[in-house]
């Protein structure tokens, strides 16, 4: 079954590749609310989308350390938008691995942003999709949840706790008729990637266009692009034996 | 670092990267402690946009649409956006950029840093000139608004400025109002320097865009381009598509030699059997006729090119060009494009703005080593007698006395620079000068 996004909610809208899901969903005429930690961003995104595609957008500042307001602004959102088909969230932040060893408070902080204020948000929006009895979480993973690996594991367990629980919200939220799609992706252009070379690396574009055709087909878990999917098998078929002597 | 490269891929740099992804985002530091300038879309022949050894600063994320007043037709983007964005927005809703270079990949910044000017200069003045407002963003994190009125003196420091004076955030400019996308063009064949004058004469008091090229290795002959906005709505509003061919990489350099060049020249004068045609054509053939091939200065190879770009008062220009073509025969050195055109007298508000009233020739010449640069030196000493300026935003090879004699506002200019910002050329330009 198809399904046109007409109404979302973006987190972190000022990411990358949520400034490229907003430039999509736009141009197909959808009315978006941004939230992100930045209203000065957030308002340069908001007058483009308006003037280029015409479309409605609303913007809120929100801060991801504070959960306690949080589902207030998924109120505001929802009674703005009028229920809303998708909510996508797509914060993140990739914290040096030897400053989170060094220090525990930056290991916190990535669990803070990557996982607690994710899973804050999903309460209040996965409460009121299931009464309403539609729509579609689409929630920004990573590849990097799939296996803990010694270069970015503060990361990867902030992530692999993020896919855990979207797995048990699915699991949770499937016969209310909601949707539930955990987005992997591998590398892609944003600064968060800034510092990575690769030739495997894809622009926000591509990453988006693959998010909104996984969302409108009811896909559960994506990744983008499809080839780490089989990266990551081989890599969680490695022995952990093996596995811990490896640099990676 | 990384290598970056300009268009005509000279001189070879490796750069720190930096990206700066919203306008109202502080100004990154250079890495290392070294010296930073803004990078568009690297669309420039000359190394205004490079700095070898230290950072340059991408700006092309900062692109978004700020305001747009569809009555007045001001529009307000980030520096970042191209003019290719630019038009597939506002060609639509029924107006056009007030002039345009040759191509449609550059940025709203570098358009305003080399304070661009096109085919209808005659009329239009440079870029720079429709500009209502932009903000500079300096080191130390110092922001404001220039114009006209506020601040006037960095705002003409900036339009020209070469990406020193500090970071354009945003450009606030006045479009061109159009009712179609169509061109009404005619093109006249002419068969030397006298008759491109004869045709001057009349053109452009009749055409808004006129622009000529010429075959320099035969030494003259060329053909004349003209052309009106249309003024029916015939052809709609319809923007540009995407590009439909693109170059071959590895493409060998010596297949670019002064026979195939010869040859190259011969068919595009052969192109046109009359003398004289007309017909309607799409702004995207009429002004951008290079753009349909993406990468086309691959057929240049990785030695690259260079280009000089001069413009010459009306009185000596005709013995110059007939010198500067004898000397690049003389040397074996065609020349793929040279574009010839009457620059006007609408006066930018750029203090190194280098557009001037008089005829500019605009040349290339693929890098054949100490040959090419040989040609260059006898071309600025046929430039310096004749009374020419050297537009400092193409250039390679000036040397600083060339500089310092043909842009005589240098100095006063050179009080705005940053000093966080550098570049190649403004090392080079300023060596034994500051
Ligand atoms: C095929 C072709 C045809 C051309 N035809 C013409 C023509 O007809 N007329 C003409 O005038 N030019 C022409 N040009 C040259 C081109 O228009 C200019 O070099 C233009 O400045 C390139 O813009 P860019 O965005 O690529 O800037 P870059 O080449 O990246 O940079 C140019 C300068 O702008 C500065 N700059 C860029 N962004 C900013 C910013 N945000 N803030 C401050 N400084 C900034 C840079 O530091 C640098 O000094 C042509 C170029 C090509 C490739
Ligand atoms: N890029 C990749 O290669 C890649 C790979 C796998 C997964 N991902 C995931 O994809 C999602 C989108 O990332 P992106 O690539 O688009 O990255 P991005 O452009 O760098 O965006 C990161 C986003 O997170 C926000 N953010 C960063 N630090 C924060 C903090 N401390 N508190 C609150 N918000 C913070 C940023 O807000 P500001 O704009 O205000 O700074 C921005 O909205 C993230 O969940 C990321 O983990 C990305």
């Amino acid at each position: 079954m198809k399904m046109r996004i007409q109404k979302a909610l973006i987190i972190g809208a000022t990411s990358g590749i949520a400034q490229a899901l907003a430039g999509q969903l736009a141009a197909s005429g959808a009315t978006l609310f941004l939230a992100g930690r930045s209203k000065e961003k957030l308002d340069l995104m908001a007058r483009d989308l308006r003037l280029r595609h015409g479309v409605q957008v609303e913007v809120q500042a929100v801060t991801f350390e504070e959960p306690a307001n949080h589902a207030a602004i998924v109120q505001r959102a929802w009674e703005w938008l009028g229920e809303m088909d998708a909510a996508f969230i797509c914060h993140g932040v990739l914290i040096d691995q030897k400053k989170c060893e060094r220090d525990f408070e930056q290991a916190l902080h990535s669990f803070q942003i990557n996982l607690l204020s994710v899973v804050s948000f999903l309460g209040d929006l996965a409460n009121r999709m299931e009464t309403a009895g539609r729509g579609s979480l689409v929630v920004i993973s990573s590849v990097a949840g799939d296996r803990g690996r010694q270069s970015n594991y503060a990361y990867g367990a902030a992530k692999a706790g993020l896919t855990a629980f979207l797995q048990g919200l699915r699991n949770r939220l499937f016969p209310s008729g909601v949707r539930v799609l955990t987005v992997k992706p591998g590398y892609v252009d944003t600064p968060m990637a800034a510092h990575i070379h690769s030739l495997l690396k894809v622009s926000a574009d591509r990453a988006a266009r693959d998010i909104l055709a996984a969302t409108e087909k009811g896909r559960d878990v994506l990744y983008t692009p499809w080839f780490w999917r089989l990266i990551m098998l081989v890599i969680r078929l490695i022995p952990e034996s093996i596995f811990k002597r490896l640099k990676l | 670092m990384n290598a970056v490269e300009n268009f005509s891929r000279n001189p070879k740099t490796k750069s720190w990267i930096k990206h700066i992804y919203w306008s109202c985002e502080s100004l990154p530091s250079p890495a290392e402690g070294g010296t930073l300038i803004p990078f568009g879309l690297g669309s420039s022949f000359g190394d205004v946009c490079l700095n070898d050894g230290g950072t340059v600063l991408i700006t092309r994320s900062m692109n978004r649409v700020l305001n747009f007043d569809e009555e007045s037709g001001i529009i307000r983007c980030e520096a970042g956006a191209s003019l290719d964005e630019i038009l597939r927005f506002v060609v639509p809703r029924g107006w056009f950029l007030p002039t345009t270079p040759g191509t449609r990949f550059v940025t709203l910044g570098g358009a305003v840093a080399n304070d661009v000017h096109g085919k209808n200069h005659h009329r239009a003045g440079t870029f720079g000139c429709h500009v209502t407002r932009l903000e500079l963003l300096r080191s130390g994190n110092r922001r404001f608004v220039c114009s006209p009125v506020e601040n006037s003196d960095w705002f003409a420091a900036t339009i020209g400025g070469m990406g020193l004076t500090g970071l354009i955030t945003w450009v606030e400019f006045r479009l061109r109002r159009i009712r179609s996308t169509m061109i009404e063009t005619e093109s006249i064949k002419f068969r030397n320097l006298d008759e491109f004058f004869d045709v001057c004469e009349g053109s452009d008091a009749k055409f808004e865009h006129t622009v000529a090229w010429v075959d320099c290795v035969t030494r003259g002959r060329g053909i004349y381009m003209q052309g009106n906005y249309a003024d029916s709505d015939t052809g709609g509003l319809k923007p540009h598509g995407e590009q439909p061919f693109n170059f071959p990489r590895g493409f060998p350099s010596f297949a670019l030699n002064r026979f195939s060049i010869r040859v190259f020249n011969q068919l595009y004068y052969s192109r046109q059997l009359r003398q004289k045609t007309s017909g309607l054509q799409h702004y995207a053939g009429f002004f951008y006729p290079q753009d349909a091939v993406k990468n086309w200065r691959r057929v240049y190879g990785t030695p690259g090119f260079y280009e000089a770009q001069i413009v010459l008062p009306l009185d000596s220009a005709r013995d110059a060009l007939r010198e500067i073509f004898k000397q690049a025969a003389k040397l074996g050195q065609g020349a793929f494009l040279a574009v010839l055109k009457k620059l006007g007298s609408v006066r930018s508000p750029g203090l190194m703005s280098f557009p001037r009233p008089g005829v500019t020739l605009g040349i290339d010449f693929p890098n054949k080593g100490p040959r090419t640069r040989q040609l260059f030196d006898k071309i600025f000493r046929i430039g310096l007698d004749a009374g020419a300026i050297f537009n400092p935003g193409k250039d390679v090879l000036m040397p600083p006395e060339c500089f310092a004699k043909t842009c005589p506002n240098w100095k006063a200019f050179s009080a705005f620079v940053d000093p966080a910002f550098s570049s190649n050329s403004w090392r080079r330009l300023t060596k034994g000068l500051l």
